[in-house]
């Protein structure tokens, strides 16, 4: 019999139950809370007159809504914030720890519970919000849901699931210099194509992918939903079992728990004969700083490429969408990517906006300036405590002289839900994962780069090839 | 969730395809709490002429009077009547909340995305597939008799026209008989809450720092 995926074994090990059609009722141990997806959850609860079936396993912190300015007055738009004190009324009469807005933990959820440690290796972890699957990075199974299962997380502990198909993207060799987890998982996504893992969970392997920091994994387990899978993951390594260590929600390290749980996590790789229904490869050496010039993220190309033509397109549904996407972004076929300006730049989301993706933000800003004709360069960390280090280490300082906005921790313009967004018609150099039409703000156009391609835009004015910048 | 019996309503018809979320509910509503009150905002860029916003009051908007949820012949309508691929884009649950909320219990197209088809079930929503021609004749006759009412009776899956005839529909058993006892996901699986109180024991053996709380 053929071995198992490292997804095999977290699925086993978490079904309850199942029924002949092979649906299943899988025991879920996490569960991360916002204030967007919740509130129909618990008002469902109240209903129908239930108590969740354990409280502790839920964690809620408020991220969407919240402003990224001084919080001191609260959040001035009355919707926003009729949303965020509802999460903490329910979470107060339901009996779920939350984060609240001025808690030094609160932060984006997908930052915050790897941060806590509250995702564990070998975790099954869900929320409502796609990007769920960032939390795959420590060898758990993580997805995201829809409201009604919330509700049904919060009153069952369990979810009604079919299992996925197995996948295995493997990036093999060693990424050449300035070459960070967002390059690799775009070009991933430009090479599968947005629904090349429908209705498969992906693990990420290979050389590339193992030196990765367990941030650069979550990087790019964040983007498996963009390439259309539910759920991305990479294996547990030794990294994976530093990064827990200490961190206040893991089993303590002194304890008798913590051997025995390190020893259960080894076991979180797919076996050597494992099989996959599907497995690409790419080659680590080969990826360049990326950019998307589109309306998806598969629309996306090298930095010393062009934007492409609509009969580039492999076939008339593509090509429908090229000339869309060009209309939208007032972008002309052939353009160097270089020679496009930017009016704003965004270092945030819960994809770049950890530790590493500030410093390497930090490592380009540093002695430089916002180029005259950038509107707006604004730099979210994606928690409290990821603010504090940075401040530790004078990144606020290096950012700040160089004309940057240094600002509270929240999803802030990735989704344009607070005060920050794009004008109509301006175009962004944004670290976030999406670029669909208006997702910035209305009429707002984004190009999908890294934390450290983000900062080069943001000095330069346009797209330039970081590594032809010096780090500082 | 209310059961789903027998439902005798008027039919409004919906002549497009391709009809996305964002289109049932703009992603501006999105900040509600909750889960009811969608129904004057369902629509919302097709059936009124301005832009509309949370908790604005809907009754003061200038109205599009081509559109047919405001013509006075659909009013009061429980039956939409449309084409291919209803319900496709974003996974917002808001969508199925807000055609509920407006009165709809029943849809009947040629077909639907997969996302927005399983949250209709778990709203207390039927939707229902006919062939392309089945649709067309449907569309004629609505057109042709104001006041034109289906009669659909999910226990023996049939519609009958106001002429008398009879339309088999299928639905997954399981499916059909959640709707017309009316039981939620989260009802069934509490009945299986021995085999996860099972579970949890075994595995608090297993992995003891996944359960300390
Ligand atoms: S940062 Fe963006 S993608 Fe991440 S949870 Fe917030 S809104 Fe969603």
């Amino acid at each position: 019999m053929a071995g198992k995926t490292l997804y095999d074994k977290l699925w086993e090990a978490h079904v309850v139950r199942r029924d002949d059609d092979g649906t299943c009722l899988l025991y879920i141990d996490r569960q991360y809370i916002h204030e967007v997806t919740s509130p129909q959850a618990f008002e469902g609860l109240r209903l129908a007159g239930r108590q969740p079936w354990r409280p502790a396993a839920s964690l809620a912190v408020a991220d969407h809504n919240v402003p990224t300015t001084d919080r001191s007055a609260g959040i001035s738009d009355a919707v926003s914030r009729l949303q965020v004190e509802t999460l903490s009324r329910n979470c107060r009469e339901f009996g779920v720890l939350e984060f609240d807005m001025n808690d030094p933990r609160q932060g984006i959820v997908h930052v915050v519970g790897p941060e806590q440690g509250a995702t564990l290796p070998g975790m099954t972890v869900v929320c409502g919000d796609s990007h769920t699957s960032t939390h795959g990075a420590l060898g758990a199974l993580a997805f995201g849901i829809g409201t009604s299962e919330v509700e049904h997380v919060l009153a069952t502990q369990c979810l009604i699931q079919q299992k996925s198909k197995n996948m295995q993207v493997r990036v093999e060799g060693e990424v050449g210099h300035g070459i960070c987890a967002k390059d690799i998982v775009l070009a991933i996504i430009g090479e599968i194509g947005t629904a090349g893992g429908t209705g498969y969970a992906i693990e990420f392997a290979g050389s590339a992918i193992e030196a990765l920091s367990v941030e650069g994994r979550m990087t790019v387990c964040n983007m498996a939903i963009e390439a259309g899978a539910r759920a991305g993951m990479v294996a547990v390594d030794e990294k994976t079992i530093d990064y827990v260590r200490g961190r206040p929600y893991a089993p303590e390290s002194e304890s008798v728990l913590w051997p025995r749980a390190v020893d259960a996590w080894r076991d979180l790789r797919s076996d050597d004969d494992a099989c996959f229904d599907r497995i690409v490869t790419l080659d680590a050496a080969a990826i360049k700083p990326q950019v998307t010039w589109g309306t998806s993220p598969e629309m996306v190309v090298a930095v010393d490429g062009q934007v492409p033509a609509p009969e580039d397109a492999g076939d008339d549904v593509k090509r429908e969408g090229y000339t869309r996407a060009l209309a939208y972004m007032d972008l002309q076929a052939r353009t160097p990517i270089t020679e496009i300006t930017v009016d704003r730049v965004f270092i945030g989301s819960c994809t770049n906006s950890r530790i590493e993706d500030l410093r390497a933000a930090a490592a380009i800003a540093k002695g430089r300036r916002v180029a005259d004709g950038v509107i707006q360069a604004l730099v979210v960390p994606g928690s409290g405590l990821i603010k504090r280090q940075a401040e530790a280490e004078g990144l606020d300082e290096i950012f700040i002289a160089a004309g940057f906005e240094w600002r509270e921790p929240g999803c802030s313009m990735c989704l344009a839900m607070n005060a920050d967004h794009l004008e109509s018609g301006e175009r962004c150099a944004s670290t976030s994962n999406r670029n669909f039409e208006g997702r910035q703000g209305p009429g707002g156009r984004t190009h999908l780069v890294s934390p450290a391609m983000a900062a080069a835009a943001a000095v330069a004015g346009h797209f330039v090839d970081v590594r032809t910048f010096e780090s500082r | 969730m209310e059961p789903f019996k027998i439902v005798k309503g008027l039919v409004v018809p919906l002549d497009r395809s391709n009809v996305d979320t964002d289109a049932i509910i703009p992603k501006q509503f999105l900040k509600s709490i909750k889960r009811s009150g969608f129904g004057p905002n369902l629509f919302d860029e097709w059936r009124y002429l301005d832009r509309g916003e949370p908790d604005a009051d809907n009754s003061q908007r200038p109205l599009n009077s081509d559109f047919v949820l405001n013509q006075p012949r659909y009013q009061g309508g429980q039956i939409l009547l449309t084409r291919e691929n209803f319900g496709c884009g974003s996974s917002r649950e808001h969508a199925p909340w807000a055609l509920l909320d407006y009165g709809f219990r029943v849809i009947v197209a040629s077909g639907y995305a997969d996302i927005f088809y399983n949250n209709c079930f778990k709203n207390g929503i039927l939707p229902i597939v006919q062939s392309a021609a089945v649709i067309d004749q449907l569309f004629t006759e609505v057109d042709l008799a104001p006041g034109y009412v289906l009669s659909i009776d999910l226990d023996a899956q049939s519609i009958t026209t106001p002429a008398g005839e009879v339309l088999a529909f299928d639905v997954d058993p399981f499916r059909k008989h959640c709707l017309i006892n009316g039981l939620d996901d989260i009802a069934l699986t509490l009945q299986r809450s021995g085999d996860i109180s099972a579970y949890v024991e075994r595995r608090q053996q297993q992995v003891p720092w996944l359960f300390a709380d």
